[in-house]
């Protein structure tokens, strides 16, 4: 079963990225399709026997890289971490997997493009039943192979190529964090598997790491080592001007890899070392830190723009950003509980706005378009759904897992904590505001769209709509359903005695199927550490009430604030725009982000390289060694008269002197013998 | 001593030179002959290479198939051959890549057949002669006769500025190896014997190991080559025919960190150690010097040599740390090196027949009419950039954890290459082979032919087979090198203790 899970997804790309021309579309199709159903359901059965009978298993699959004592297996760690990530990526990819038959039916490459999927799908599970850091980062990297093959799929396009290449490379900015963080975790824990890590955390809480002559904390460094990979994935500030541009693929690559799975991979890195980071708190400071500014800085840019996929992308960044500052609290049972549901909606969100552009000519600004509502009506309810779990209004998904961080890291009672929260705050009020813009310049209003497309406006097929529904199911129920168990605790109250009482606890309440019960600490098991006094989200559950309400209250004002601006005065927006100039220029220009590293990065590497070349290599190097010599054997040749004017000769003559020197150097040296 | 299996390795392509000299007939005859001839002798070396591969010996950390014959008695100069761990893969490397070379000249080599053949199945001579012999003499003939064919195939098959390079060539490498004869001569004086496991038993006073370790260096630091030592490659890379790029790239290189594992850390340890910084400030600079160059490049060939440079400095790096992770990566590395680096220059051979320019800007597109060639240029591009699951990845890696034990500085600017070479390799991949269609004549080209896939779908599937099972090699260069490093750390007087758990 653990192998159908992961490598039935491998199977579909090898086959179909090899005979895919021999065996034809619908073939192609039908077995990348297969393939991913198959390991969606051996998921969710992992996730029966895991989680819900408490049975992790570690399987070794074959040995990797054996050097002295660097021991790397190829392994399958099967814990409950891990199988909510499997659950998630499975589901979301047999959706996507299915969408993409409709959706990609008057491409040329359908074959190619199902084959990708399916190696990204393998990637990305390799990348979470990995049980060492070097087939994380092989995931880790398989994943942005994937990505970037992807985003360019559209290779004649230089618009696709250049994003494609720049995802690559900003990611492997990232993966240099990552890179140095595995190297460190080796030097201080003599190994790189995660079993004997987490073992021996405790004893090297003390241990530093000597860089440039300052001792720094181990422990502290590994986790800011690994952030910054993380950062590079899940694009967070800093690192995140390649996701807005990841665009530029087709739509079903934007909701299955942009947004519900592999960007949320630096959350699940950072979840996996919960045992780690528990005993880093410098280093979750400044994840909490940098998810709050991510949040909020996503936020203000998505306000302001206009290509429909572009204000998702911001948005995901933003909720990517609320799951950091959760795991920055140590609320990791939260992060992951957003992630979760955030994969639902936000996967949601992207294939309806694919039905959107789809229905409209492959348009995606939404200053041309309007109107819609009537003409597609299956697609407005979907997108409804996924707004309302965006925004965290009651019953949807949504609600109960950004509720639950905000709660979290107003509990945490830190100053990072309540930086965190106010960022959150305010974002939420414009993640509410910026999706019902989104919907309402998409839906409502008068069309703006050239009559010829208008006319054209189709709802999507079936094969099309049935994945949506899938994804609107999960956006609604899987945060009521799941509440108990990612964040809950059992019996609803927070017992006084902690941790292990609780776990043994809930583990000996077995129900008569032998079901273990709904309880956060018996469902996560041994797979996250939260230390007693970090336990936010125990916290989280005895805030004020202001505290529980506020998110709802700024949710609701968004989206009233949205249609007052959008529906009942249109003109509105220009005047606030006119009025608020410089903050407009700002966000709509993304924080300028873009143009900095251009001028301070991308373009002096060009010049560095530039004057390596000319000046470094052909000037001085040469110039001073072969270029110079010949010159100079050709000036005492000339002064000699008696050279001939071939090349060799110059050379022979250099030689011969050098030689004859040297010789003669080294026989005196050694006592004249001879 | 049971059957001469090493002798008949480094003799046989000299048989096949025999017979190809004997060939008699019109010119398309001889030309056809030449052709299959080398090509039949070729096969049948990587045939006798591939039974020492499964006769070698795991366990034994020491020299095997040992032949010992006096050469030259009054000198006291010995005809002496034996493999280790440690070049084991480096024949094979040579035997390897000697038929795919004969392969990608079927076509492109039209003038000189005979001789261009006779070259080449010299060259295989001397390759395998570098990396089995086991006196320095006799390793020195083989060393420098290898410049010799390399000389005449860039100076009579090369492009137009192919005298220039041979010279850069010839002059950089000569003077490097007088240095390194001065030193051998001076080894062979003051300890009284030529052969290599002596020497390397018996280490020098530290003083005179100073002088040695450089004169040594200079020859395998152009060999490497290493910053800034590297500026013959490029032109080298750029004026020879197809095969020559893949031969050079692919062994040539080679010798020069055989070179410093056979000869520098051995049998200079104390040197080694003084000289460890330096070699590892020349790596970095090598690293991130050569990619930012490389990312301005217009050439592919270009391009491809500098990232050469950049790679070996992960070679150098890796070595120099005398950690078990550094030593295995670096070794790993260089046998990696020797597929991907050759692997990407046959790439380039095939648009070049085609189109006949290497100019990036020329191409663009080519993706439509050419879907094999793309996905196998993929797989390479991403190879050479180290993709976990590729053998570029192990071998980079391992370099850079060994490096980390030592100096986390040095590790810290080494993996900013990693970045770098991201960068330079997607931009050359993006603009040959994606992007909108620029020259009509490119984009009609056709796919590769089943001569090429020959020569290119082995090496894919093995960069990814080591990549997956790095064991294969790992477990065979392991007790060579782990007997240097206790032998280094014996003479510098460190403890036989682990780094690792430091």
């Amino acid at each position: 079963m653990e192998y159908l899970a992961v490598f039935s997804p491998l199977f579909a790309f090898l086959v179909v990225g090899l005979l895919g021309k021999s065996l034809g579309d619908k073939a192609s199709q039908f077995i990348t399709c297969a393939a991913v159903i198959i390991a969606a359901i051996s998921s969710v059965m992992l996730f029966n026997d895991v989680i819900l009978h408490a049975d992790p298993r570690l399987i070794m699959v074959a040995s990797w890289i054996n050097v002295g004592d660097f021991v790397v297996n190829w392994s399958l760690r099967i814990d409950q971490l891990t199988v909510v990530m499997m659950c998630v990526i499975t589901v979301v990819s047999s959706c996507v997997h299915v969408y993409s038959v409709g959706y990609m039916s008057h491409d040329d490459a359908k074959a190619r493009f199902m084959a990708y999927l399916s190696l990204f799908t393998f990637a990305m599970l390799m990348l979470v039943t990995s049980d060492n850091l070097l087939q994380l980062f092989f995931g880790w990297e398989g994943v942005g192979v994937a990505s970037y093959l992807l985003i360019g799929f559209w290779n004649h396009k230089e618009s696709a190529n250049s994003a494609s290449i720049k995802a690559f490379i900003v990611n492997r900015i990232g993966d240099f964090g990552l890179a140095l963080g595995i190297m460190a975790i080796f030097m201080v824990f003599g190994t790189v598997n995660f079993t004997e890590i987490f073992g021996s955390v405790q004893a090297h809480t003390d241990d530093v790491i000597t860089f440039l002559g300052n001792d720094f904390h181990a422990l502290t460094v590994i986790g800011m080592l690994l952030f910054i990979g993380a950062m590079g994935k899940s694009a967070q500030l800093g690192l995140h001007t390649w996701l807005p541009d990841a665009m530029e693929g087709p739509t079903p690559v934007s909701a299955l890899i942009h947004a519900a799975t592999m960007v949320t991979a630096g959350v699940f890195l950072v979840a996996r070392f919960s045992p780690l980071y528990e005993f880093a708190p410098d280093a979750l400071i400044v994840i909490a830190v940098v998810g709050a500014s991510t949040a909020f800085v996503a936020a203000t840019i998505g306000m302001t723009q206009f290509d429909i996929k572009r204000v998702i992308a911001y948005s995901t960044m933003s909720q990517l950003g609320y799951m950091f500052f959760a795991l920055g609290v140590s609320a990791y049972g939260a992060a992951m509980f957003h992630l979760m549901t955030h994969a639902f909606f936000k996967g949601l969100l992207f294939l309806g706005a694919g039905s959107v552009i789809h229905a409209m000519s492959n348009e995606q600004d939404m200053r041309k378009m309007g109107g819609l509502w009537k003409k597609i009506p299956v697609t407005y309810t979907l997108m409804w759904i996924g707004g309302l779990a965006l925004a965290g209004i009651p019953l949807f998904a949504g609600y109960y897992s950004k509720d639950m961080i905000l709660e979290a890291a107003y509990a945490d009672h830190t100053w990072f904590g309540d930086f965190a929260f106010w960022a959150g705050i305010s974002a939420a009020f414009m993640t509410a505001f910026y999706t019902w813009r989104l919907m309402i310049m998409t839906f409502h209003g008068k069309s703006r769209a050239p009559i010829e497309v208008q006319k054209k406006v189709h709802e999507s097929p079936s094969v099309m709509i049935f994945p949506l529904v899938v994804l609107a199911i999960g956006a609604i129920f899987s945060g009521v359903v799941f509440y108990g168990g990612f964040v809950g605790t059992y019996g609803g109250e927070f017992p006084d005695q902690h941790s292990q009482e609780v776990v043994a606890h809930a583990a000996s309440v077995q129900d008569e199927h032998g079901a273990i019960p709904w309880d956060r600490h018996a469902f996560w098991g041994d797979s996250i550490l939260v230390l007693p006094e970090n336990d936010t989200v125990a916290a989280a559950h005895h805030v004020p009430d202001w505290v529980k309400k506020l998110p709802l209250v700024m949710g609701l004002s968004g989206i009233v604030l949205a249609y007052v601006f959008y529906l009942l005065f249109p003109a509105l927006p220009r005047f606030f725009t006119f009025i608020f100039m410089p903050f407009h220029a700002l966000f709509f220009r993304k924080w300028f982000f873009d143009e900095i590293y251009d001028a301070v990065f991308v373009r002096p590497a060009r010049c560095i390289g530039k004057i390596f070349w000319k000046t470094g290599d052909k000037g001085l190097i040469d110039g001073l060694g072969p270029d110079g010599l010949s010159g100079l054997s050709r000036r005492i040749g000339g002064l000699l008269g008696k050279m001939q004017s071939g090349y060799i000769y110059h050379y022979a003559f250099v030689m011969v002197v050098s030689v004859i020197g040297l010789l003669s150097w080294v026989f005196i040296r050694a006592g004249g013998i001879i | 001593m049971g059957f001469p299996i090493l002798s008949l390795l480094v003799l046989l392509p000299l048989v096949g030179v025999l017979f190809i000299v004997l060939i008699r007939g019109s010119e398309e005859t001889v030309k056809r002959n030449a052709r299959h001839t080398a090509l039949f002798t070729s096969l049948f070396v990587l045939g006798v290479s591939l039974m020492l591969l499964f006769e070698f010996d795991i366990s034994d950390a020491g020299f095997q198939f040992v032949e010992h014959k006096t050469w030259m008695p009054t000198l006291g100069l010995t005809y002496s051959l034996g493999v280790d761990g440690i070049s084991l893969f480096f024949v094979m490397l040579a035997a390897f890549l000697t038929p795919v070379c004969i392969l990608a000249s079927w076509s492109s080599i039209e003038h000189r057949v005979r001789e261009y053949m006779i070259a080449f199945l010299i060259l295989e001579t001397f390759m395998i002669g570098t990396f089995l012999a086991l006196d320095t003499f006799l390793f020195y003939v083989f060393f420098e006769g290898v410049l010799i064919p390399m000389f005449l195939i860039i100076g009579v098959w090369g492009g137009p500025r192919r005298v220039y390079a041979a010279f850069k060539l010839f002059l950089y490498t000569l003077l490097g190896s007088v240095l390194m004869l001065v030193a051998l001569l001076t080894l062979y004086f003051q300890v009284g014997t030529s052969s290599i496991p002596e020497l390397i038993a018996n280490p020098v006073a530290r003083d005179l190991q100073m002088w040695l370790w450089l004169a040594c260096f200079a020859s395998f630091a152009v060999k490497m080559p290493m910053w800034p030592f590297h500026t013959w490659l490029p032109d080298a890379h750029v004026e020879a025919p197809t095969a020559g790029s893949v031969i050079l790239a692919g062994v040539l290189l080679k010798m020069g960190g055989y070179g410093f594992l056979r000869f520098s850390i051995p049998m200079f340890p104390e040197a080694t150690e003084y000289f460890m910084p330096f070699v590892f400030w020349l790596s970095i600079i090598a690293i991130i010097y050569t990619s930012l160059v490389a990312l301005v490049q217009e050439d592919m060939k270009k391009l491809i040599a500098y990232s050469s440079v950049a790679h070996m400095g992960f070679v150098t790096l890796g070595l120099f740390t005398m950690t078990t992770q550094g030593l295995q990566g670096g070794v790993f590395q260089m046998i990696s090196h020797g597929l991907i680096s050759a692997a990407l220059f046959l790439c380039v051979g095939v648009v070049y027949d085609r189109l006949h320019t290497r100019e990036m800007s020329k191409y663009g597109g080519i993706v439509k009419n050419m879907p094999r060639y793309a996905t196998i240029f993929m797989i390479l591009m991403l190879a050479s950039v180290g993709l976990p699951g590729t053998s570029g990845f192990v071998g980079e890696f391992l370099s850079l954890l060994g490096a980390f034990q030592v100096d986390i500085l040095v590790a810290a600017f080494a993996t900013t290459g990693v970045v770098l070479g991201a960068a330079y390799m997607l931009v050359l991949y993006r603009r040959v082979v994606f992007g909108p269609v620029k020259n009509k004549e490119a984009a009609a080209m056709s796919d590769v032919n089943k001569r090429e896939l020959l020569m290119l779908v082995p090496i894919v599937l093995m960069v990814i087979a080591l990549g997956i099972a790095p064991n294969f090699i790992l477990d065979r260069t392991g007790p060579a090198l782990e007997k240097l490093q206790s032998h280094y750390q014996y003479h510098i007087g460190t403890d036989m203790g682990d780094y690792n758990n430091e």
